[in-house]
């Protein structure tokens, strides 16, 4: 089985579609979402549509926290997510809301957690951004390998037979192979607002036959994405972090 | 691990038969399996009771890099086993044996020990080439082939630059191997492969003096010395050691990396062409350095943390290629042949630390003798030499970075791929001569190059006219 699992679309349609294209070129067999299908970009309606319909088509999906304001409380968010997100709740229809609010916090597919964010308490949206960090995770789930998202950053860490746990150098185009005498965690890079310097989608995809993961880098039409936002009147920092892709 | 190996134990159907070798993270089983007939061999890591840490890593580590080699430098893997039963790598057995026994037969007769030499770098050559630095290099981790060439084991140290480098947090001293370990991997640096090309350096001084540059040190203190203490010259040791050879030894066994060689296809490159690698002070060296040079440099040493690394491998290998330039010095290739030399200098300009070996082919007769020498009784080959020389004049490089080769064969096109394969060669140029019915039937030399080469090659053409000429030449069969 392929997986193709992508974090953190944020209504960015463009880029949704090119990973969407890039992983049907891949041969990918499921698709994975990790949540924050909405939030920040100018196109929540059709990204919550194509996540709806891919779930009936048997995707997985799991919701994130801007998935789960965008139907509830708006708190504990930065001033430019709230505006964002207030935005974004006009632009929603009932039936979208409902898809999101539906969403369940976790997927299990044999051995391997989805979650958006740390896995020991998914529902209070943690970052995982070090060994330290991704450690708890390890600690709260038996699972072989996790995915999460919600750090718009990659990385990769792995928990040897000892419990100690290792962050992992990442090379772009790396395939790694994820060696059964290990744990794996790996924070897949967002689709639709990556921060980590690179103006391109980022996803993973997983292959279980050969037990290799690969973290890819998709291109998209930016501009596109980046005048949708400033013709939405919504604020010139969100254009600009797309086009810089931090 | 809940299964411990022994005689008789089946495992993923590999029946373990008598135990091969115990070495002191390993055994070695020789086993077989229904569905594969070719002698193998199943490494079992010997993890201690309790935490073993760097036993367990160490094999994680050949577990991830082992599948993906090929090639006949590295042991085609057959099966692998995880960590829940029992670890294991299955791979081929290679025939051939260990090198460590001719090892210890050092010093051997110079012939011997260029040839194997060659074969040692070649083998680290085609590693590098897969992204791989072995850093643990030493005559145990050569076997060889029955076919000759050498086969580098044992990947529990390794670095796969293009995956996850399990090691680099995991330990706080220096890993590898006291005699041959390069002052840059003392320092921790693991993501060099220049430490792969000094650790051969001392392996060849050792074939070639029958002693270790730094002898056999026993402590990392011991280890630290070769930041600035220099080795005895080689040929003090044994003065019937050409100054070339010396020459290389010692130039992959300078400290500093930006200094040695600087890849293992420029090292073999000049393995294979003795007689123009440029010698320096190092060649006719004939004692270690005195003690006001050696202190001056331990001043500067001890404070030393790491020398620069490339960026990658793939990046190291590309920032020095080595180019063939196949010249036509035919009297109708001669606009042609001006033209390939304004390529190479363009060429230069983008890649300026390229190496440029510069190679005209005598084609021969398929069968009967041929004439080695011209109507005038001059040696073909010397002419030859000399014209492409005269070709390379103006062609800005130092002379060890330039040099000229006459080959022969029936089929030059083979006589040039044949030469490319054998210096680990990264790119070839070459002329091309008009278009005729006859060339494009019989084939063209570049025709077949380009097809058959495993690496890059430019074609150059000389700009023609609408119809198909060459402007201002007429173009020839």
């Amino acid at each position: 089985m392929r997986f193709a699992i992508l974090t953190d679309i944020h209504a960015n349609r463009e880029a949704f579609q090119a990973v969407l294209d890039d992983a049907r070129a891949h041969r990918a067999d499921r698709i994975v979402m990790l949540g924050d299908i909405v939030g920040y970009g100018p196109d929540p309606g059709w990204c919550c549509d194509t996540a709806a319909r891919l779930a009936g088509e048997g995707a997985l999906c799991v919701q994130g926290n801007h998935d789960a304001v965008a139907s509830g409380a708006v708190d504990g968010m930065s001033t430019l997510a709230r505006r964002a997100m207030d935005w974004t709740r006009t632009r929603l229809t009932e039936a979208q809301r409902q898809f999101l609010s539906a969403l369940p916090l976790t997927a299990t597919v044999e051995d391997i957690l989805f979650v958006h964010a740390s896995a020991n308490d998914p529902g209070a949206w943690s970052y995982v951004t070090s060994d330290t960090r991704a450690a708890p995770s390890f600690r709260a789930t038996t699972a072989r390998l996790i995915f999460c998202g919600h750090t718009h950053v990659p990385l990769l860490a792995s928990e040897d037979a000892n419990g100690m746990v290792r962050e992992q150098g990442l090379r772009a185009d790396m395939t790694i192979p994820l060696l059964r005498s290990r744990r794996w965690l790996a924070v897949v890079g967002a689709v639709g607002q990556p921060r980590d310097g690179v103006a391109q989608a980022g996803w993973a995809l997983l292959d279980t036959a050969t037990n290799e993961l690969s973290f890819r880098r998709t291109p998209y039409d930016v501009q596109c994405t980046s005048d949708k936002l400033r013709a939405a009147g919504l604020p010139e920092a969100l254009a600009l972090r797309l086009l810089k892709g931090k | 691990m809940p299964v411990r190996p022994h005689t008789g134990l089946i495992i993923d159907g590999f029946t373990l038969g008598e135990k091969l070798h115990t070495g002191g993270f390993a055994t070695i089983w020789g086993v077989t399996h229904p569905d594969h007939a070719m002698p193998m061999v199943m490494k079992v890591p010997t993890i201690l009771d309790g935490y073993d840490g760097p036993t367990i890593v160490g094999f994680e580590v050949e577990q991830m890099i082992m599948p993906r080699l090929a090639g006949p430098h590295v042991p085609h893997v057959i099966g692998i086993g995880g960590f829940d039963v029992m670890p294991y790598i299955v791979t081929e057995m290679i025939q051939g044996g260990s090198f460590l026994k001719t090892f210890q037969a050092a010093p051997l007769p110079l012939s011997d020990v260029i040839e194997i030499a060659a074969r040692m770098v070649d083998a680290v050559a085609d590693l590098h080439r897969q992204h791989v630095i072995h850093l643990d290099l030493k005559p145990e981790n050569f076997l060889q082939r029955t076919t000759g060439e050498m086969v580098l084991v044992d990947y529990g140290l390794s670095r796969h630059d293009q995956l996850p480098d399990l090691l680099a947090e995991e330990f706080t001293i220096p890993m590898g191997t006291f005699p041959f370990i390069a002052p840059e991997q003392y320092l921790r640096c693991r993501d060099d492969l220049r430490s792969d090309l000094f650790a051969l350096g001392a392996m060849l001084y050792a074939l070639a003096t029958g002693r270790n540059p730094w002898g056999t040190p026993e402590t990392l203190r011991g280890v630290r010395k070769r930041l600035w203490r220099d080795p005895e010259p080689p040929r003090a040791i044994r003065p019937e050691i050409p100054e070339w050879l010396q020459e290389i030894i010692l130039r992959a066994l300078v400290i500093d990396p930006m200094q040695r060689y600087q890849t293992a296809a420029q090292m073999a490159f000049d393995l294979g062409h003795p007689q123009q690698v440029k010698l320096t002070a190092r060649a006719h060296k004939l004692r270690q350095d005195g003690w006001l040079q050696v202190w001056d440099r331990w001043r500067i040493m001890r404070k030393i943390r790491r020398f620069t690394a490339p960026k990658s491998v793939a990046a190291q290998l590309a920032s020095v290629p080595v180019i063939v330039v196949a010249v036509d010095l035919s009297p109708e290739g001669e606009r042609l042949a001006r033209t390939l030399r304004t390529a190479v200098q363009r060429m230069l300009t983008i890649q300026p630390d390229a190496r440029i070996a510069c190679v005209n082919v005598i084609k021969t007769a398929r069968m009967g003798i041929d004439q080695g020498t011209d109507d005038q009784g001059n040696n073909l080959h010397v002419v030859r030499l000399v014209q492409l020389k005269v070709w390379a004049d103006s062609i800005d490089l130092p002379d060890h970075r330039l040099t000229y080769t006459v080959l022969d064969g029936p089929n030059p096109a083979q006589a040039i791929l044949d030469y490319a394969t054998a210096n680990h060669v990264d790119h070839i140029l070459l002329g091309a001569r008009g278009h005729s019915t006859a060339r494009r039937y019989l084939g063209s030399v570049s025709a077949q190059v380009v097809a058959e080469a495993h690496c890059s090659v430019t074609v150059i053409r000389l700009p023609e006219g609408p119809h198909g000429n060459a402007i201002g030449a007429t173009a020839t069969g």
